[in-house]
């Protein structure tokens, strides 16, 4: 394991993802804002919510990257594409198992099965993201594809 | 039983914040969209009576039927009487809450019929034809044993179980069965339903005329809500005719931004903060990816509704055709959006309340297309679909839009904004509607600039404290309304040209105008309107968007929650004017 690439390309590729997730959400792709959602689960303050939810999705990026190069180390193989095809795994997964099941893990996120009672909650995302925005799938597997190249291209095995 | 089709009035509403029924006073589930409003429905007898699909229970022969809501619930029960003995039909879909949700397994979805023989002995027919795709196709139903009748479609799977035996009829189940009295059939999860219901509606803090009414109503717009977004859907059906046997059928089963100040002003106005507050939660997560424009309607989770299509294999309401899916005012440009969506914020934060910085920087947004835009045509209020005019209503709120946005600034909620741009421009727009609406001939405020015609939105600028009520020109404004607008009291057209179109009166314009005259003072007059209103609401005081003027009859989507929203806001005002009236009394 080449912990200085792996310190150095997981940070870069992890400032990239977050910076493609949170431009999707500007230029108006999609609702979903992934610190927002993380952050949400320690307070209800917006503001405050986006800060530590920012740091939480850095550390979860940096964390999930030492799974790619893992990949790496033992394929002994580390290119642009495979890294892409990690990363379109890891979305698909995030897409069809995270997000849907988040609801049932987030202490202020509602899921479909809720109601009539009302408070002020996170809507559940859905299945692909899909209640966030049609094209949220697509700026999910983007940033993800693009992490995963990033990380395959650039990580030096060892 | 009579076979004659039920009347739009006929019907009564169940949901349980998700998904909403429509039953007819003789026992016929007409209409049920599952999973959501918006699904394709399972039952939709209502828009094609051969084959919509229904579950109908009602006695074999001839019976008089009479119904209401259990009290502060939203729990039905229909009465069928005959000489051999009396039944009651007891309708709802349970409802509990969060924490008792945890307790045990509750099923995504359920609806509940029960069945008790209170008097004699009486012979039942049930008939489940269930139908779906909005009547397109035929499900199997499957015998499953004990497990009761299946249905599958894709992944989900409908299961109809029941203490009557049932047996195939056609391509759907039936059974004849005699009850006598103190038996009982179908299942009970109706004590949760009703606490629950009722402690709801004990939330309201509401004290004052018309109470009945007004908890109703409330009841109703919960029926709306769509609890996992706080999205309220304008009616929970499509295509209910604005004309029997027209065109004019619309798909209502989408969230409309024209409602939203009056929703944020009614849910605070009767003590439902939690409810107000997911709504405005919904209302500013919907329209994050369109800002700084919004759209006219969006779904419940703040996309874009389908596209509007017309189902033709569907017969339609009493021949009413075409049968329409989606709805095309997505498309449209209505400018008023933007004060509907700030008022509703401004509600919200009325007190010392801060704003984050998403929803300043959504204000500043709104503030700035507001400045840019607001000399343009757009569809109105009505949704015009012939061509755009400059709308006195939609100026209005534009005003509102900026005037509410320069007030949280003056009360330091909201920072950032250009306050002598916002000034000025609200300024120029006063200017605009008091020099360019106001048409001297007439002596009216009038629907659009240099315009003619008489539109009863143009008793919204006292609502909206653009005019005093009780200024020379509303006064005379309103004077025009009566003459042109109103063909009895207690009904009020929206304007001439939906007069001249022969479409019913609009039922929410009945009560801007019993709004108006409280807010004017003159609270009798008020009362009198309001109460003639009320008079055209079913049996278990539920209203339509409009009302035939001749026949009485509710005309479009049922129940309607802009004209149930108009009901408790103008109930709201007369309460507060009664307030004032009694105050000053006390004074002299």
């Amino acid at each position: 394991m080449n912990w200085t690439s792996w310190l150095l390309w997981g940070f870069v590729s992890t400032v990239v993802l977050t910076s493609i997730l949170a431009g999707s959400q500007g230029i108006g792709m999609t609702r979903m804002n992934i610190p927002y959602l993380l952050g949400t689960i320690f307070t209800p303050s917006r503001d405050k919510a986006k800060f530590i939810g920012f740091f939480l999705h850095f550390a979860n990026g940096w964390i999930f990257s030492l799974i790619y190069v893992a990949t790496f180390q033992v394929l002994q193989k580390s290119t642009w594409w495979l890294g892409a095809g990690i990363g379109l795994v890891h979305a698909t997964f995030v897409l069809t198992v995270a997000l849907p099941v988040l609801p049932a893990l987030h202490p202020r996120m509602a899921n479909e099965q809720y109601g009539p009672t009302v408070v002020r909650q996170l809507e559940p995302p859905g299945f692909l993201g899909l209640h966030y925005g049609i094209r949220t799938p697509i700026s999910v597997l983007a940033a993800h594809a693009i992490f995963g190249a990033i990380l395959g291209a650039f990580y030096t095995i060892k | 039983m009579t076979t004659k089709a039920p009347k739009i009035q006929d019907y009564a509403l169940i949901g349980d914040g998700r998904s909403a029924a429509l039953i007819s006073n003789r026992g016929s589930i007409d209409w049920l969209c599952w999973p959501r409003f918006d699904s394709p429905s399972i039952f939709g007898a209502i828009i094609d009576p051969k084959t919509g699909g229904r579950w109908s229970i009602c006695p074999l022969g001839e019976a008089q039927f009479s119904r209401r809501y259990l009290d502060n619930t939203n729990v039905l029960e229909t009465t069928f009487s005959q000489e051999s003995g009396k039944i009651a039909l007891t309708d709802f879909m349970p409802v509990t809450s969060e924490e008792k949700k945890q307790s045990f397994l509750w099923p995504e979805h359920e609806l509940v019929r029960q069945i008790k023989c209170t008097q004699g002995e009486i012979e039942l027919i049930v008939d489940f034809n269930p139908r779906l795709d909005y009547g397109r196709v035929t499900p199997k139903i499957k015998d499953a044993g004990k497990l009761g009748w299946r249905i599958d479609i894709g992944t989900d799977v409908f299961t109809l179980r029941s203490q009557i035996e049932l047996v195939r009829r056609g391509d759907g189940l039936a059974a004849n069965v005699t009850l006598k009295a103190g038996e009982k059939v179908g299942f009970s999860l109706s004590h949760f339903t009703i606490e629950w219901w009722r402690q709801w509606a004990s939330q309201s803090d509401y004290r004052g005329p018309y109470e009945r009414q007004v908890t109703r109503s409330a009841l109703l717009l919960k029926l709306l809500s769509y609890a996992p977004s706080g999205a309220i859907v304008a009616a929970p059906t499509t295509s209910l005719p604005e004309r029997i046997g027209g065109h004019l059928n619309w798909d209502y089963r989408f969230a409309w931004l024209r409602d939203a100040s009056f929703t944020v002003h009614a849910l605070f106005g009767l003590g439902y903060k939690d409810d107000a507050k997911a709504f405005v939660d919904w209302l500013l997560h919907a329209t994050r990816l369109t800002r700084p424009e919004l759209r006219v309607v969006y779904n419940v989770f703040g996309e874009r509704p389908p596209s509007e299509r017309e189902l033709s294999s569907s017969r339609g309401y009493a021949g009413s055709r075409p049968v329409r899916i989606g709805n095309a005012a997505s498309e449209q440009v209505q400018l008023d959006m933007y004060g509907e969506v700030v008022e509703a914020v401004s509600h919200f934060v009325r007190g010392s309340e801060k704003l984050d910085r998403d929803v300043q920087k959504m204000l500043r947004q709104c503030a700035e297309y507001v400045c840019e835009h607001w000399r343009e045509a757009d569809n109105g209020i009505w949704e015009a679909r012939d061509e755009r005019r400059h709308y006195t209503h939609s100026r209005l709120m534009c005003w509102v839009a900026l005037d509410r946005i320069l007030k949280m600034q003056a009360r330091g909620q909201l920072h950032g904004i250009s306050v002598g741009k916002c000034e000025s421009e609200r300024k120029r727009i006063r200017e605009e509607i008091e020099t360019h609406c106001w048409n001297s001939e007439l002596e009216a405020y009038t629907q659009a600039c240099g315009s003619n015609v008489i539109d009863a939105s143009a008793l919204l600028l006292a609502y909206h404290g653009f005019e005093d009520a009780s200024s020379q020109r509303m006064q005379k404004t309103h004077q025009r309304i009566r003459d042109r607008l109103v063909p009895r009291t207690g009904l009020v057209h929206r304007n001439e040209q939906s007069k001249d179109r022969h479409e019913g009166a609009f039922a929410v314009c009945s009560f801007w105008e019993a709004d108006f005259l409280a807010l004017s003072g003159n609270l009798s007059k008020a009362a009198e309107v309001f109460e003639a209103a009320l008079g055209y609401a079913n049996d278990v005081d539920l209203l339509a968007e409009e009302i035939d003027p001749e026949s009485s009859d509710a005309l479009g989507n049922f129940p309607q929650g802009f004209t149930h929203l108009g009901l408790i806001n103008a109930a709201l005002s007369l309460r507060e004017s009664e307030k004032r009236a009694d105050e000053l009394e006390r004074k002299l």
